[in-house]
């Protein structure tokens, strides 16, 4: 049995991080120079790591997929950005950002890593400003805020609906600025297939250079990931088309431990599937719930004739109208957190109250903030998501109520790091959302982005060097060694086999059947004999992918289908370990809700006796063997552990 | 209620930067019309491995309209027309009639070579941005977010110039292949923010030279760039920029 040691610093919560500081080990600025780190990942924990990596002295390498690193997905985060500023003088604290953190995120995240992010969180806005992030400001010059779902405060930042891009581009500037110092090389539409290991630690990547097809080495003395989650696992999604999360497999498969898996988020407010043919799933942002009233029709009848297309949303009566959240949550109304939300709109359709002609979809109703804050008003908040709503649905929201439905957004899960942000392995560390620290089982609104940075920014570039500190005797490596050279070998058979299975199916088509598995009994709603079912349902898709698939062109040159397989061979082994995740933890909780455990109420019920854990998950060697599970036990010191209540 | 359509579909196939290119043509039938254009794009792929062929290359990340990844002249437009400007992966197959032709082919510009039909390489922007798109500070402790006050116009005039993508439709549409809108969007922003002030002068000249060196063109004020913007630029942007570079040339 392994031991899993979280290295909490010692010490009262408040006092953690800054104890941590004064005392670890840093590398000097003569040292810096002859270490080498490579960042793979330009999302918002990329792309401030390396630049603050580089900055610091240390020289980068960062890779990405995409074109240029300005494409990472944290671009197309629309709502906003955490920080206990308490600029709005409305109560706000350290303490309550990271009590909201661990409440939302139903008590199964690592207190201390929870509380050190609201600790940075003020640092990052502060951070933004001065790159010049065009946050919205109030008529006095001051900056604005708005409230989330699961607090009740204001404490978000935004830059209009697209608070992700001006990160991101904030971030993109600042790594832009090292590239042209020459402290961070950039690999651009290159791709990450294996870590390298040597002696136990990581050194190492092999990577694809996506237009040349071939398979290049990369050495270094530490290695980052910060490759976002695995939310495409269920083919349809929020993500973008190209997230993967074969990075974080390919460390997985190499010994790291994958964490808390079964904690995926879905998102309540996204436009509903239209169809078979549709490639991804569009959010609309949880900031339309301050202003937005979600209902369903009290009348069975009314619901039927929405379904048939005889009567539109509007033509209902206010008093035939059932706002469920605002009913059953008084408290926090439409604020409720994701995971609630989300649940009770399944909970509300599987009744028979949709709204759409597939019965799956509820309304998300902008007339009375209409009436009360005149149309200008609105549009001056939500113009940008309205238009695109209009675009993709053909409806407007002025005239018309959206219609949304829960569609998977984030996940929580990831692989295990310790405090300090290191995996198992030795030298491998996983930033922003590709680790599992801080959200426990649900993450709340605008806490994505306030993680990605607070890594990227103002943790990983200290805590690094509390493991480079002993590395600065290490001479640069050689790519030459003979790890290096088997793990391009096993990247290149794979690729060989994959190219020479010469099948009937698609990449795509072969990932759908996945994605259909996965939402239906590894979704919102869960059950043993569904996981069970799943866990065989995996199985018959990984023989299919194994023998049955299809890949033309060759394997010179670009070629972006053999791509596609190449992830969607991860996303499987990503599906069974959810399901696994899912089928063991044996209770309700954030994200993961299991029909067997609820109260008489319909709400998630926790096991605290036996579930206070974080699951970290041990490859076996084979795709075909199941993982094992260590636990690492939770231990709160500063929160007392209760039943979330957001009704009063 | 979705109805579907038929049409034909040109679209560009080039191997390569140095390869003469040409189109191929297919039928597609029954498309339903709440399809998104890359969807559309999708279907016709999903039939060409069908029948064992390579898929038409095309770059595509978020499909919301943000990434700035997405990059295709859709009959003689970036991006294809819209009423309210959007990105290639925001244009619905309801903008189509049954029966139509529809060409697809890549960005169009020296500094923007093909990798792959219609994948372009767009590095030139990178580049740009590394002469100084970028607001010179360290990461660590400024000083605290509110302790200089923004007037809400400047902020959300900036703000307006910071929605750039960077997708390069505006080089694609002019004639000049000038990124003019491009530079003077991210120059734009910086400006017109108290942050970005100290090395204005040495941002505007080194990103326009930067992209003159890059083999971009000037610009003739056609305004084909802001007319197919997706985030709806502005040339006073380009005024700005231009405002900029003259007072940093003259105290020079």
């Amino acid at each position: 049995m392994a031991t899993i040691n979280s290295k909490i610093p010692e010490g009262p919560i408040s006092e953690k991080w800054t104890n941590f500081k004064a005392h670890q080990k840093l590398v000097n600025p003569a040292n810096k120079r002859k270490l080498d780190i490579i960042v793979v990942g330009t999302g918002l924990a990329g792309a401030s790591a390396a630049a603050s990596l580089g900055e610091m002295g240390f020289k980068v390498f960062n890779f990405c997929i995409q074109d240029s690193p300005r494409r990472a997905h944290s671009i197309a985060a629309q709502g906003g950005i955490n920080a206990a500023k308490n600029y709005q003088n409305d109560g706000d604290s350290v303490y309550r950002l990271f009590y909201d953190t661990v409440k939302g995120g139903d008590y199964r995240a690592r207190e201390a890593n929870v509380y050190r992010l609201a600790e940075v969180s003020a640092n990052i806005i502060d951070q933004c400003v001065a790159q010049g992030v065009p946050f919205a400001r109030e008529y006095g010059g001051l900056l604005a805020n708005r409230s989330f779902g699961g607090v009740q405060v204001s404490r978000t930042f935004y830059a209009k609906g697209q608070t992700g891009q001006q990160l991101l581009l904030g971030a993109y500037s600042a790594l832009m600025c090292q590239v042209h110092a020459g402290t961070v090389k950039l690999f651009c539409r290159y791709e990450m297939q294996d870590v390298v290991i040597i002696d136990g630690r990581a050194r190492g990547i092999i990577a694809k250079n996506l237009i040349t097809g071939k398979l290049e080495r990369f050495a270094a003395h530490a290695v980052v990931l910060a490759t976002g989650g695995y939310g495409n696992t269920y083919f349809l999604s929020t993500n973008a088309m190209g997230c993967n999360c074969s990075a974080a497999i390919a460390a997985y498969r190499k010994g790291a431990y994958f964490a808390n898996p079964a904690f995926v988020q879905i998102h309540p407010t996204c436009i509903p599937v239209h169809g078979d043919k549709q490639s991804k799933l569009t959010l609309m942002s949880e900031s339309l719930r301050n202003d937005g009233r979600i209902w369903v029709p009290k009348k069975l009848e009314d619901a039927k004739k929405l379904q048939e297309g005889k009567i539109q949303g509007r033509d209902i009566p206010e008093e035939d109208r059932d706002y469920y959240l605002e009913r059953r949550y008084p408290a926090f109304g439409n604020l409720v957190p994701r995971d609630v939300a989300s649940r009770a709109a399944k909970e509300r359709c599987d009744k028979g109250y949709g709204v759409n002609s597939t019965g799956l979809a509820v309304f998300l109703d902008f007339s009375e903030a209409i009436q009360r804050l005149g149309r200008d008003a609105v549009e001056q908040r939500y113009g940008n998501l309205f238009d695109m709503y209009e675009e993709i649905t053909d409806v407007s929201p002025y005239d018309n109520p959206m219609m949304i439905y829960p569609a998977i957004h984030y996940t929580m899960g990831g692989l295990w790091v310790d405090y300090e942000l290191q995996t198992n392995i030795p030298g491998l560390f996983a930033i922003g959302e590709c680790n599992f620290s801080d959200h426990g089982a649900n993450r709340l609104g605008a806490s994505a982005l306030m993680q990605g940075l607070a890594d990227g920014y103002f943790v990983l570039p200290y805590t690094i060097q509390n493991y480079l500190s002993d590395q600065i005797t290490v001479p640069r490596f050689s790519t030459d060694l003979p790890e290096f050279a088997a793990a391009e070998k096993a990247v290149n058979d794979r690729i060989d086999h994959l190219m020479n299975i010469k099948g009937k199916e698609s990449v795509d088509s072969i990932h759908k059947k996945l994605g259909h598995v996965m939402w239906e009994y590894v979704g919102m709603a869960r059950t043993k004999e569904g996981l069970e079912k799943a866990l065989g349902l995996l199985k018959d898709i990984r023989k299919e992918f194994e023998t049955n698939l299809f890949v033309p062109g060759s394997k010179e040159g670009l070629n972006v289908e053999l791509d596609k397989a190449l992830r969607l061979n991860d996303f499987i082994t990503m599906g069974q370990l959810i399901a696994y995740d899912a089928l063991n933890r044996n209770e309700s909780c954030g994200g993961h809700f299991r029909e067997e455990y609820q109260t008489e109420d319909g709400e998630a019920k926790r096991d605290d006796q036996n579930c206070f854990y974080v699951s970290c998950w041990e490859y076996q060697g084979s795709d075909e063997k199941a993982p094992v599970m260590y636990k690492e036990p939770l231990k709160y010191e500063a929160i007392e552990v209760k039943t979330r209540n957001y009704k009063n | 209620m979705a109805k579907n359509i038929s049409f034909t579909i040109k679209y560009w196939k080039q191997n390569g930067p140095k390869d003469a290119g040409h189109f191929e043509q297919r039928e597609m039938k029954d498309i339903p019309d709440d399809t998104s254009f890359l969807e559309m794009l999708d279907i016709l792929n999903e039939e060409l491995i069908e029948e064992g062929k390579e898929p038409f290359v095309f770059d595509h990340d978020c499909r919301e309209g943000i990434c700035g990844m997405c990059s295709l002249y859709i009959n003689g437009t970036p991006h294809g027309k819209t009423e309210t400007g959007a990105t290639t992966c925001q244009l619905y197959m309801r903008r189509f009639n049954d029966g139509d032709v529809i060409t697809v082919e890549p960005w169009r510009s020296a500094a923007f070579p093909v990798i792959k039909d219609c994948m372009v390489d767009r590095s030139a922007f990178d580049k740009i941005q590394q002469a100084g798109g970028y607001i010179t500070v360290r990461t660590g402790a400024p000083q605290d977010a509110n302790a200089i006050l923004i007037p809400k116009q400047n902020a959300d005039e900036a703000m307006d110039c910071a929605t750039c993508i960077g997708c390069g439709a505006c080089v694609a549409a002019c004639k000049n292949g000038s990124a003019m809108l491009f530079v003077s969007s991210k120059v734009s922003q910086f400006a017109l923010l108290p942050q970005g002030r100290p090395e204005a002068a040495k941002r505007a000249k080194a990103m326009v030279a930067k992209m003159d060196e890059l083999g971009f063109g000037n610009c003739t004020n056609t305004r084909a760039c802001e007319a197919v913007c997706p985030k709806n630029e502005s040339i006073a942007n380009i005024a700005r920029l231009n405002r900029e570079f003259i007072k940093a040339k003259l105290n020079d």
